[in-house]
């Protein structure tokens, strides 16, 4: 850690693990209530938990990416961030915008749209405090180096505010109202945080495998080039049935396939570099989760992505488990894994020490990845044989859920698992340090 | 291929490309919001009882376990077809009876079933949100979903 200012993210991290924490409590929660339906029926609603578990995964992302942000812009820009004392005010804004929302969910106090049910007041905290955090970070950009890195992360983190002011329009008529709404859900995860992802990604790389920043930055520009050409017409696999026209079937369907082409090139570019880097950086566990990040990434956002996008499938398998297979495996991958990698990563120069607890570390990270695979594969039977029975046969959708009730046990231990993973990792990167690598040597870490 | 690729020209690229997609994207999305307005959805249908029942819908999160045109929890039955369900297009008069004793009859307390929450909703209420399922089962989805079912 070469600046004094990069402790700022610090908080932002130690936050964002809290609500990661509770996001997988309320998961878990809701899992059980598809396998037990009389579970905590009287006390928390299902949909209190589904809204709490899903908005957690946001607010938590957001922070991450504030810390992330705050980390990795001393070092790209060369100089210190504009002001620590505003980056501690709006990461109190925001802790009180997420957390105060989640506590009125527990009260029914919410709005009703998917994903936006944050209150008014909390939406305008929320929007405070982002602006605060994008005119902290681009002062701090605009008085250093401008690198390919820290603009295009820049540039995502803007794009996000931007698209996100579409939360605050909500017309009576439904087809508009879904229209826009996808401006955000899908702008937001198939579009502009794939910039963040891919600028956070090309750190790491070049931190960890030493690479020249040359080649690292023109990969970059390719792959946000790829994520933006396919992405941005990809939304047209949203509009297929919402009583938009016809013809977002043949555009949806060719773009939204692209889609797969920069999860594609992310993976090649994260192997390659690895392959291709002569440093051998002590922060193995680091290295771990950025090969990971872009390789499930590929596979949960790419693959499970394609699978239902073209829009004959997509017609059978619209607002199905299918759905909630790729959803889950996307995010972990894509943001999730990301955000882990850059915590494991800056943890150590944060705590001022060498990298430590590795195992304990790698082991979170396999036991998290595998029941999330296992989360994955177990909702897309289920998402197959429903769409099969509901969709073809014609089976009424009680009946069909009935028959998937092995599937949802299966995805309820998967979760318990992710669980153990996540304290497994909390303990590592926040836990004493037990070992640390290279024993005794100074300075590795830091380079 | 990408050795006689500089960075430079990636970055062009990138940006020109961006800004072109967003421009059709934007464009495509203007007619699509014409078409919206005028040709799929029942303009004149979209009354004040609609916009009310649409904020009932809201103010209950019902799409936190139910799906509407698809796009839901997937944890209760989809809705947007709910009308045609109960035989809303040839009798409008008994479905709109049968949803709304549905949904009074809640929790129903099946053991071993998922429990819909009482929501205490007003005469008022149950017929704005019954109105705005009337409503968005008349939206043009494109012959979505493939069975009445759901």
């Amino acid at each position: 850690m070469k600046y004094e200012t990069q402790r700022v993210a610090l908080p932002f991290f130690a936050v964002a693990m809290a609500l990661f924490a509770l996001q997988v409590i309320f998961g878990i929660l809701a899992a059980t209530v598809y396998v037990l339906p009389e579970f905590m029926v009287d006390l928390v609603p299902f949909h209190i938990m589904r809204m709490s578990h899903t908005n957690l995964l946001i607010v938590w992302l957001l922070m991450g990416f504030m810390g992330c942000t705050y980390f990795l812009m001393p070092e790209e820009a060369e100089t210190e961030i504009h002001s620590p004392m505003i980056a501690y005010i709006q990461l109190a804004i925001f802790a009180v915008a997420g957390a105060g929302a989640l506590l009125s969910y527990q009260f029914g106090i919410h709005e009703g749209r998917e994903f936006l049910e944050q209150p008014l007041w909390s939406k305008i905290l929320i929007t405070i405090s982002f602006l605060m955090f994008l005119y902290n970070t681009s002062m701090t950009l605009l008085r250093g180096r401008k690198t390919a890195i820290n603009s295009i992360l820049m540039l995502g983190l803007w794009l996000a505010a931007i698209f996100w002011l579409f939360a605050f329009y909500n017309p009576s008529n439904l087809a508009l109202d879904k229209l826009y709404w996808w401006w955000i859900v899908h702008v937001w995860v198939e579009g502009v945080w794939e910039l963040i992802m891919a600028s956070l990604l090309a750190y790491l790389l070049i931190k960890l495998t030493g690479v020249d920043r040359e080649i690292i930055e023109k990969w970059l520009y390719v792959i946000i080039g790829l994520a933006l050409f396919s992405g941005l017409l990809g939304t047209g696999h949203h509009y297929y049935w919402i009583g938009a026209p016809g013809y977002w079937q043949p555009i949806g369907s060719f773009f939204s396939t692209l889609e797969v082409a920069p999860f594609f090139a992310m993976v090649m570019f994260a192997f390659y570099m690895f392959w291709k880097g002569r440093r051998n950086h002590p922060n193995k566990a680091a290295m771990l989760w950025t090969l990971g990040s872009a390789t499930v990434a590929f596979f949960g956002a790419g693959v499970w992505g394609f699978m239902h996008t073209l829009h004959w499938v997509n017609y059978y398998t619209h607002g199905t488990q299918v759905t909630a297979a790729h959803g889950h495996l996307a995010f972990y991958g894509a943001y999730v894994m990301m955000v882990l990698a850059v915590v494991t990563y800056a943890m150590p120069q944060l705590r001022r020490i060498q990298p430590f607890n590795q195992i304990i570390n790698m082991w979170s990270f396999w036991l998290m990845t595998a029941s999330m695979c296992f989360m994955t594969f177990t909702l897309t039977f289920a998402g197959v044989v429903q769409t099969h029975l509901q969709r073809v046969m014609g089976i009424n959708y009680m009946e069909v859920q009935e028959q998937l009730s092995l599937f949802y046990m299966m995805r309820l231990g998967a979760g318990c698992v992710v669980a153990v993973a996540a304290v497994v990792f909390l303990w590592a990167v926040f836990g004493p340090a037990r070992e640390e690598l290279p024993a005794g040597e100074t300075g590795v870490a830091n380079a | 291929m990408m050795e006689s690729l500089s960075r430079s020209a990636a970055r062009n690229i990138f940006f020109g490309g961006s800004l072109f997609f967003f421009l059709v994207f934007a464009g495509l999305t203007a007619h699509s919001h014409w078409y919206m307005v005028n040709v799929s959805t029942d303009k004149e249908g979209l009354t004040e009882s609609v916009a009310a029942g649409k904020h009932v819908w809201e103010k209950h999160s019902c799409i936190n376990c139910h799906s509407l045109i698809g796009e839901g929890a997937y944890f209760a039955p989809e809705l947007g077809n709910v009308w045609t369900r109960y035989g809303g297009r040839e009798n409008p008069d008994a479905a709109r009876a049968g949803i709304k004793g549905w949904i009074r009859a809640q929790p129903l307390n099946v053991p071993g079933r998922r429990q819909m929450p009482k929501f205490d909703l007003s005469e008022q209420e149950l017929d704005n949100l019954v109105d705005f399922f009337r409503w968005a089962d008349s939206i043009n989805t494109q012959g979505w979903p493939p069975h009445p079912v759901g």
